[in-house]
């Protein structure tokens, strides 16, 4: 298998302005040195909890947020190197979805006009052949031909996600950002959705970068999965791995505090005290010590490495001081 | 639970709530009945506009009035029928015998005021104490529901806590007249899972320290297997199921609540590939079917479904009942 994008100590710094002539006197480090990398036809999920730097990730690995450091390797060509033009040549192979269907599409363009419209940016085809393809989108999201004159508020949540994704279809990309698809979504309707990007995820082979705070969300689509704490990856690993064997306290604790559907299950729950930090100030050392309940002296004062502790061709990265002696090779 | 030889704190007969829009009168509670036993927590389940928020909205009717209104049905609580009482004297029962604690911490909390002040005067007027009686009380509940350094945080301002340390004010200032029944709507739906588990838990255990009943409304199952004893599954502004929770989660009657249980995205130990699903979507409340409202979504349906509307027969033994022609057994 091949690499599609490889991510490499991305940073994304926001500055605070204040005082009184409006300099910048802190920053936020939404994205504080993230690397990853993803192969052809497979979903990386992020998950964190709000405030952790996962959306802010997503947009930046998109240059939709200007990175303030690092590499975006997307296809061999370092999008951070692009200019404007050719960066947007270089946006038709990756797309987004947003969270949010009734903000993220125009109330005043009908369905064919919003699907349409990256083919007419792209000027891609003849006006014919944009309308077939727009009616070739709608039958692979799963609504009826009749609904192409239509306007958004006359949709569902679910219908507005599924009209939503046609337009992310509509360049044929190979790298598509999730940013939480579902989780507006009604419990019934979220898991047709779900369905939905999995199959195009088998059937189109497109890459996703899956962005949801919900694990269970998260297990589902995911080839590999991400956790990200206050601005960075504390552990990634197979999606099968970090479920079977979580090894950052975090993930852990994460795991712990879903509630489980099922009353005779009470689960031994890792109660985390305390908040997560400001990332305007995060805590030096590794961003987790001022809540883990395995901190040690060390915690505070250097910053973990990654360490490797599955194996040469599964590997599984956690963030961690705890595992220090057991890197693999 | 068995009901024998024990009276209701809360009974609701044959309620029935309609709001006037442009279009027609909608009925978003639609005949419900229902009891709260003492000490007992009852869940309130169900989708997006299933009416589960209104119905907790009327009890305490904080619903607008014009547009909405109670057409029929009646409330009774602690032997006085609460449709019947004045406004007056529905001021008297909120905050002090019945509490309600709501979504979204940020706006049920004032920003202008102080923590403490908005505290303060929720004691007053239902206590009969001083601004400096009213004051310790505070800082003593505030200490209750686990926020650290109370006497320091009760004069912050809520934009100066973070949305957990808000929740926690809000349980805290509604549990301070000690009410009798606390109803909470999606009291955790706002805050991440390692917060959200944190909450959850201090409701549970103050719940059990003030011997109160609680109705809890919330669409995230998983809360309900936790902490309910018995839940009320609602569909389309109808009661449609309710069980014990034991019973409801492991033998579910009905087909919706089946489905429902079935299409949470839950953690497995293998993945799967397609999530079960429930076809199709909610009708629109203003065009209800004649029949059973989820017939049209149903696997189980048929004609008789689709004529004539199945009511709620409560088991006197169980306490359980569903409204289903073919309930799955």
């Amino acid at each position: 298998m091949s690499t599609l994008l490889k991510v490499v100590d991305l940073k994304k710094y926001f500055p605070v302005r204040g005082g009184m002539f409006h300099r910048v006197v802190a920053h936020v480090k939404a994205v504080d040195g993230v690397s990853f990398e993803l192969e052809k036809g497979r979903t990386l999920g992020l998950v964190g909890e709000s405030g952790c730097g996962k959306s802010t990730l997503g947009r930046a690995v998109l240059r939709l947020h200007e990175p303030t450091s690092g590499q975006i390797i997307l296809n061999g060509d370092d999008l951070m190197t692009l200019n404007r033009e050719a960066l947007t040549a270089h946006r038709r192979q990756m797309q987004i979805i947003f969270q949010d269907p009734y903000a993220s599409l125009s109330p005043r363009r009908t369905v064919a006009q919003t699907i349409q419209e990256p083919l007419d940016v792209h000027k891609i085809g003849t006006p014919r052949e944009r309308e077939k393809k727009v009616e070739e989108l709608l039958d692979v999201v799963g609504l009826r031909k009749q609904v192409l004159s239509r306007y958004p508020h006359e949709f569902s949540g679910g219908q507005r996600q599924r009209i939503g994704i046609a337009r992310s279809l509509a360049l044929n990309p190979n790298f598509i950002v999730a940013d939480e698809p579902v989780s507006a979504l009604d419990v019934s309707v979220q898991s047709q959705v779900l369905n939905l990007i999995a199959r195009l995820q088998r059937e189109h082979g497109i890459s996703f970068l899956f962005i949801s705070h919900d694990l269970a969300v998260i297990q589902h689509v995911s080839d590999d999965v991400g956790v990200m704490y206050l601005g960075r990856l504390v552990e990634l690993a197979s999606a099968d791995d970090l479920y079977r064997k979580p090894r950052h306290p975090y993930t852990k604790a994460l795991m712990s505090a879903i509630p489980v559907p099922d009353p005779k299950k009470k689960s031994k729950r890792i109660i985390l005290g305390g908040d997560v930090p400001s990332p305007m100030n995060p805590p030096p050392g590794c961003p987790f010590h001022t809540r883990c309940p395995d901190a040690m002296p060390r915690c505070k004062e250097a910053v973990p490495p990654r360490i490797n502790v599955g194996s040469e061709d599964q590997p599984h990265f956690v963030d961690c001081h705890l595992f220090a002696d057991e890197s693999a090779t | 639970m068995s009901s024998e030889n024990k009276t209701p704190l809360l009974s609701v007969r044959n309620l029935v709530v309609e709001f006037s829009t442009r279009y027609g009168p909608v009925r978003a509670v639609d005949d419900i009945s229902f009891d709260v036993y003492p000490n007992e927590t009852v869940g309130i389940v169900g989708e997006s506009g299933c009416g589960k928020t209104v119905t907790g909205l009327t009890l305490l009717q904080l619903i607008p009035m014009p547009p909405g209104r109670i057409v029929q049905g009646s409330i009774n609580f602690d032997g006085r029928d609460l449709t019947k009482l004045s406004e007056k004297e529905m001021q008297e029962m909120r905050g002090s015998d019945i509490s309600m604690i709501f979504q979204e911490p940020m706006t049920a909390l004032n920003p202008v005021f102080s923590v403490g002040n908005q505290m303060i005067d929720v004691l007053r007027r239902h206590k009969n104490l001083t601004r400096r009686q009213a004051r310790e009380l505070a800082i003593n509940m505030l200490d209750t529901v686990g926020i650290p350094a109370p006497r320091k945080r009760i004069d912050e301002y809520p934009h100066q806590m973070s949305g957990g340390m808000r929740q926690r004010v809000m349980i805290a200032m509604a549990l301070s007249c000690g009410p009798k029944l606390l109803i909470a709507d999606e009291p955790t739906t706002a805050l991440d899972v390692t917060t959200q588990a944190q909450v959850m838990e201090q409701i549970v255990k103050l719940q059990d320290e003030f011997h109160m009943s609680m109705i809890l409304v919330t669409h995230d199952l998983g809360v309900v297997a936790e902490s309910c004893d018995r839940a009320i599954v609602m569909y389309c502004g109808n009661i449609i199921e309710t069980a014990a929770i034991d019973d409801l989660f492991h033998k579910p009657q009905h087909p919706y609540t089946r489905g429902l249980l079935d299409s949470i995205p839950r953690i497995r130990e293998e993945r799967i590939t397609e999530l079960p699903i429930i076809r199709g979507m909610v009708p629109d409340l203003l065009h209800l079917p004649d029949g059973c409202r989820f017939a049209d979504r149903c696997p189980r349906a048929t004609d008789e479904c689709r004529q004539d509307k199945p009511v709620v027969n409560i088991d006197p033994v169980t306490g359980n009942g569903v409204a289903c022609y073919h309930p799955m057994g």
